[in-house]
């Protein structure tokens, strides 16, 4: 039970001009546990979708056909269990026991069997709570965990994976890839899709390639298809192991401070801080969950007023401001001083092109429409985001929002670049682009402060780690 | 944040009843009062809800924390029956150029201030008692609501929290892109609906992921559903709603008996 078989499979969104995928012929045996690859853009996504029945037929166009033990995906729903990237909109209930539940209960579960099942399948997981935790009070990776025993408690033969642990911190992410391992029966087949393959391999025994024009580019056990493919799939972004990122470290000494932070804090978010940010200098903050990084950011970034302590802008960043701190600049001063990147690119999009969100900055802050087209046209070619002037930016891929979430706080060329996690989820490719746009940055005199739970990010580019500490009194 | 949570103790003998026993002993209660406009009925049943709650397991100060927008509404009230009643009968209090408060003024104004009191707790007292997700259960169960409806809307008030949260990080990006109002009232307004509108559009599309994610899970899929937790309507239910009736209806009477009574239909 389990095994799936596509042929000369496709599918077209409703109102897309291309595939999303296409010419996918595959066959994958009962208990197979197989790790689905390819460059953003390849179709991953989609064709997770299609085996697990979830589109619809008036959805799109489909080509081919496509088989679970020998049926439509979408009559053979029982048979298939999914687990997403965003552990906040897979959660159904306030309770988790009642989350895991309520699957049994749409499935028809008879009444009696259902908690223990619900047991059982938390049980698989290592959940460490009762079944009356709320699931509000769990962190990313715990989230992901439930939502795993919920998709493991209807029993399904075949698993699917789509990157369930991108939004979560290295603790969490291992805190999942070890639930999956432990929980998986022998004859259950696995579909995974995952960025981080070093990470993912001890879970697979079989790797496929998608091809981004259509069809299977290679098929074969890990180290037949790294052999083969390895350089080239790291060029197009999927991180191959054994394909180290050159670090870039500094090419001069730090300059003078542009900002400080004197026992700076917001409690219960954040503790008293010291900090010094220096131009010409890469600095990384991190620290645990709940230790207060996005808010060190948000207080840096002038965006948050501070509950205790202060910052202090110096009068080199602050200009005519610099008796006041940050929190009380007006907001294109702010822009054209302090750039803030946030964790969610799509927080911060405003306008409805991508040349409008890169003009916005500068208008704002009042330069001359030619120096704006100058400006855009500089940075749509630097971030490769030229081709998609003029596409919506809720529409770009997790790869292309971020590019472009930087290119905005750059757009007003401030001295200081304060970005939340970077590169959470990001691939190799936009990962390397993002040291390498971080170092320049840093070489030609600005200040860069990332707030990152990534500790190869901190390896290739930071000058100077700052660590966080969860404040003691403090149980969240 | 907005908070969902009960407040009250679960185990006082009256928030234990089923949900959907609760809503309807409330709806009843708060129609009843409708009928009349006098402020005697009102204040009689005011002086019931407020001896019954300890039965609820509500304290009045939790209670006053929960409601307080009732009395934001009560002094709106005030404020506008005294700017513009049409009725100005009885002794003149105050005439200060267009402000003139008179007896009668205040006494209609009291009036419809006790009543907005009186039909509001009840439900105040419910929700303040009730799991959301008893009361999905109760509905489907004891209402026969559809579960596509009250699972649905139970999912959908799990994310409501967050709207508080992401609203606060919307605008803080708008300002980190350079984006304020300042002082200009109309930038202002611009800005809030444009805010609003960033927040629908991430609201719809977690939205759609949740449905998704429910649709994985077999929610909704045809298959005759069954339930992980029982919710029982019993003879006590049925007590508790007869409760109401009779205790609003009493209400009526002794406002009837006085000679307050002054029906909403004449």
């Amino acid at each position: 039970m389990g095994g799936v078989l596509l042929r000369g499979f496709g599918w077209r969104h409703a109102g897309r001009r291309a595939w999303a995928v296409r010419g996918v012929d595959l066959r994958v045996e009962a208990g197979e546990r197989v790790l689905l690859l390819g460059p953003s853009g390849a179709g991953k996504s989609t064709l997770l979708s299609a085996l697990a029945g979830l589109l619809p037929e008036d959805s799109g166009e489909q080509e081919g056909t496509v088989e679970i033990d020998g049926l439509d995906p979408r009559k053979g729903r029982e048979r298939v269990g999914i687990v997403f990237q965003d552990p906040e909109t897979q959660l159904v209930m306030a309770r988790c026991g009642d989350d895991v539940a309520f699957g049994l209960e749409n499935r028809g579960v008879p009444s009696d069997e259902i908690w223990p099942r619900v047991d059982e399948a938390l049980h698989r997981v290592g959940f460490p709570y009762s079944r009356d935790r709320h699931t509000a009070a769990l962190s990313g990776g715990e989230q992901q965990r439930l939502a795993l025993a919920g998709a493991l408690a209807l029993r399904p033969a075949l698993l699917l994976l789509d990157e369930p642990t991108a939004n979560l911190d290295p603790a969490g992410a291992d805190l999942v890839r070890r639930a999956v391992a432990g929980a998986l029966d022998a004859d259950t087949t696995l579909i995974l899709v995952e960025h981080r393959v070093a990470e993912a391999l001890p879970l697979v025994d079989r790797v496929v390639v998608l091809e981004p024009g259509g069809g299977v580019r290679a098929d074969g056990t890990p180290e037949a298809v790294f052999a083969a493919h390895g350089a080239a799939l790291a060029a197009e972004g999927v991180w191959v192991p054994g394909h180290p990122i050159a670090p870039r470290p500094a090419t001069a000494g730090p300059g003078e401070v542009l900002l400080t932070a004197d026992r700076l804090g917001l409690p219960p978010r954040l503790g008293s801080t010291d900090l010094a940010v220096r131009a010409g200098e890469a600095l990384a903050v991190r620290g645990p969950n709940g230790a207060g990084k996005s808010t060190l950011a948000l207080l840096l970034g002038g965006l948050l007023r501070p509950g205790n302590g202060r910052v202090t802008a110096s009068a080199e960043l602050a200009g005519a401001d610099h008796r006041t701190p940050p929190h009380r600049w007006r907001a294109p001063a702010l822009a054209r001083r302090i750039g803030s990147v946030f964790q969610d690119p799509e927080h911060q999009f405003v306008t409805s092109t991508v040349f409008d969100e890169l003009a916005l900055g500068p208008r704002r802050t009042g330069q001359p429409e030619a120096a704006v087209k100058e400006t855009v046209a500089g940075l749509l070619d630097r971030l490769r985001l030229a081709r998609l002037a003029a596409a919506n930016p809720y529409t770009l891929s997790g790869g292309e929002a971020r590019r472009l979430s930087v290119a905005t706080a750059l757009a007003t060329a401030p001295r200081l670049l304060i970005c939340d996690e970077p590169t959470f989820g990001q691939d190799r490719r936009t990962w390397r682009e993002l040291v390498d746009l971080f170092a320049d940055l840093r070489d030609a005199g600005h200040g860069v402060v990332t707030v990152t739970h990534d500790a190869d990010f901190v390896a290739a580019l930071a000058d100077r780690t700052v660590t966080l500490h969860r404040a003691p009194d403090e149980h969240r | 944040m907005i908070s969902i949570e009960p407040v009250a103790a679960p185990d006082a003998p009256l928030a234990r009843r089923n949900p959907v026993a609760k809503v309807a002993a409330a709806l009843v209660f708060s129609f009843t009062l409708l009928a009349t406009l006098d402020p005697v009925a009102p204040a009689i049943a005011i002086a019931l809800e407020l001896a019954v709650l300890p039965l609820f397991g509500i304290r009045y100060r939790v209670l006053a924390r929960r409601a307080w927008p009732l009395l934001l509404s009560a002094a709106g009230i005030l404020v506008t029956l005294v700017l513009f009643a049409a009725d100005r009968s009885g002794r003149i209090l105050l005439d200060a150029g267009p402000v003139l408060v008179s007896t009668g003024v205040l006494l209609t104004a009291l009036g419809l201030v006790l009543r907005v009191f009186a039909v509001a707790l009840p439900g105040v007292i419910v929700f303040a008692t009730t799991d959301p997700t008893d009361l999905a259960d109760a509905l489907i169960q004891n209402a026969k609501a559809p579960a596509r409806f009250a699972i649905g809307a139970l999912a959908a008030f799990r994310l409501v929290p967050l709207l508080g949260q992401e609203w606060q990080m919307i605008s803080m990006a708008r300002r980190a892109r350079g984006v304020d109002a300042g002082r200009n009232p109309v930038a202002k307004l611009r800005l809030f609906a444009s805010t609003a509108f960033a927040l629908l559009v991430g609201a719809i599309r977690r939205g759609t992921r949740l449905a998704v994610a429910m649709d994985a899970r077999g929610f909704d899929a045809g298959t005759p559903r069954t339930v992980a937790r029982q919710q029982h309507f019993t003879r006590a239910d049925v007590l508790l709603i007869a409760g109401a009736a009779v205790l609003a209806a009493a209400a009526l009477t002794t406002s009837v008996v006085l000679g307050t009574f002054r029906p909403l239909i004449s």
